[in-house]
């Protein structure tokens, strides 16, 4: 936890984990669909649920999705951004086992008919963690850069995007493999300390087993205040 | 030189002959690994940020469920024509002014700055932003009062809790009051022993507040207890600097509030299963909530 998780997040209100959070959440599944999606279908589960609409969560998601974060003051009206931009939302309940209360999934889709369905949970204070990608268990909080590899599940993927992130100089802070099963697709999950250039970001989607390449960078959001000042 | 207690950063500050706030200061450019200047660009634009939430407020939004909207213009327009004869004065009705009205804008979806969290969003805002309108200090002063209080918020979430859900709201309104005394005790010339002492004495005060919100929106009684963090921390502050100091120390009293945080019914943290949320009128909010959903 850093000083401004303290003095901070700058944030549309009023909950840090039902408003903030959810601008978050959406905001990342937009980056995981690597684009705005022009249909969502979004699953509230426990707190999220009940309280969702008086805490603006619905708001917020969509405001996410459509790439605005958490401090953008255009998040209120994000549903009529949404219908300007064609992107088309709905809202259900969902029940799950064992989940934290402020989860929902969002399953989403994108113009050219890609597809892609996220687990998230808000964790408090703004922060949120991806729990499910793809119904494949991942666990990760994109608070450092974060690449996301989706390959076959056979052997030596590991060892040649570890290779050139050490070429890069990159150090791994935190790895983990998710697979759905034997010898079917597998999910590699590492954050890093430095951040990926693009180079080696299309020289891992170039190779032969890899299906899909994300990268996310959200560790700055410096925020630039919209409106005057009149402070004397 | 991380600190993690009162003890540590006093001792920190003392060894290296340095301000709280510059101990605060120097921790977080080691931290996040960057330079002064980008620290303080970063504080700074925190501030700005609280100063433009103050300004923002619109005292004719109604929050989703109703419940909250103007309450901070009314305590305004009371405070402007009762300059002389109010309770609390001139200072203390611009101070209670300025809490509601960002608790408001809070609950109205409006940009706050979260302080510790958005619940208790207007508490050190209300307390920094009057003090200087009153034009009591410069800007550097204020940014290095932010550091004191952002460096009192690391202590207590790092020792116990500063949301409601895990603390009750001791945690939340009562880390923001204890934030915006450290502030207030710096910004009044008071030494880093003395804003320890403040801290003490006024989370002392917060002890054993539950987190109890109608229908679980950060609404009734959120934003008025803003207020009462505001309030606390000026006349915790006020003590301190009359030489009055806490009995027991700033860490013990921190401890003090997670053990009351762990015993708390979990009804009375967030959970909006107790205590006002469940009252008969609190209720009838929840179900009228329920059914226009």
């Amino acid at each position: 936890m850093n000083l401004f998780d303290i003095l901070g997040p700058i944030m549309v209100g009023p909950s840090s984990s039902h408003t903030a959070g959810a601008v978050r959440i959406g905001y990342m599944a937009r980056k995981l669909l690597k684009e705005q999606p022009v249909k969502a279908k979004i699953y509230f589960y426990g707190s999220f649920a009940t309280t969702g609409v008086g805490h603006g969560t619905d708001k917020a998601i969509v405001a996410g999705l459509l790439g605005m974060e958490p401090d953008d003051i255009r998040i209120p009206n994000s549903f009529v951004i949404a219908k300007e931009q064609g992107l088309e939302y709905s809202f259900h309940t969902i029940s799950l086992k064992d989940a934290h209360p402020n989860t929902c999934v969002l399953k989403l889709i994108s113009r050219d008919g890609q597809e892609i369905e996220v687990e998230a949970v808000s964790t408090g204070g703004g922060g949120i963690r991806i729990h499910k990608l793809d119904k494949v268990i991942v666990d990760f909080t994109a608070e450092r850069p974060t690449l996301i590899v989706y390959h076959q599940d056979s052997p030596g993927y590991v060892a040649q995007v570890t290779a050139i992130l050490a070429q890069k100089g990159i150090n791994i802070a935190c790895m983990q493999l998710f697979r759905n099963k034997r010898g079917g697709f597998a999910v590699m999950v590492i954050e890093t300390d430095q951040q990926i250039p693009d180079a080696a970001i299309s020289w891992f989607e170039n190779l032969d087993g890899i299906q899909k390449v994300t990268y996310i960078d959200l560790t700055e959001n410096i925020t630039e205040s919209e409106g005057d000042l009149n402070v004397v | 030189m991380s600190y993690n207690s009162f003890d540590e950063i006093l001792s920190i500050c003392y060894e290296k002959n340095i301000s709280f706030w510059e101990a605060v200061m120097e921790d977080d450019v080691l931290e996040r690994n960057t330079t002064q200047k980008d620290s303080r660009t970063k504080m700074k634009a925190t501030w700005k940020a609280m100063q433009l939430a103050d300004q923002n407020y619109d005292k004719d939004l109604k929050s989703k469920s109703g419940l909250v909207g103007g309450d901070g213009h009314k305590m305004e327009l009371y405070g402007e024509l009762h300059q002389q004869t109010s309770l609390c004065g001139n200072f203390l009705n611009k101070v209670m002014a300025s809490a509601l009205k960002m608790g408001e804008s809070n609950a109205c979806m409006k940009r706050i700055v979260a302080a510790p969290t958005a619940g208790a969003c207007g508490v050190l805002p209300a307390v920094l932003v009057s003090f200087y309108k009153e034009k009591k200090c410069t800007e550097e002063d204020i940014i290095n009062a932010m550091y004191v209080a952002a460096g009192i918020g690391k202590i207590i979430a790092t020792r116990a809790y500063i949301s409601g859900a895990a603390g009750g709201c001791q945690a939340e309104i009562g880390t923001a009051s204890a934030m915006a005394t450290g502030a207030m005790v710096f910004l009044m010339g008071g030494n880093s022993t003395q804003i320890g002492q403040g801290v003490a004495i006024s989370l002392k005060n917060m002890l054993g507040l539950v987190c109890d919100p109608v229908a679980g929106l950060v609404e009734v009684p959120c934003v008025k207890r803003n207020v009462l963090g505001a309030m606390n921390a000026l006349s915790s502050a006020d003590m301190v600097l009359a030489g009055i100091s806490s009995k027991i120390p700033p860490d013990q009293v921190i401890d003090a509030m997670k053990e009351v945080g762990d015993k708390m019914d979990f009804t009375l943290k967030e959970t909006a299963l107790g205590g006002l949320a469940v009252t008969s009128e609190g209720m009838k909010i929840t179900k009228k909530m329920l059914s226009d959903n």
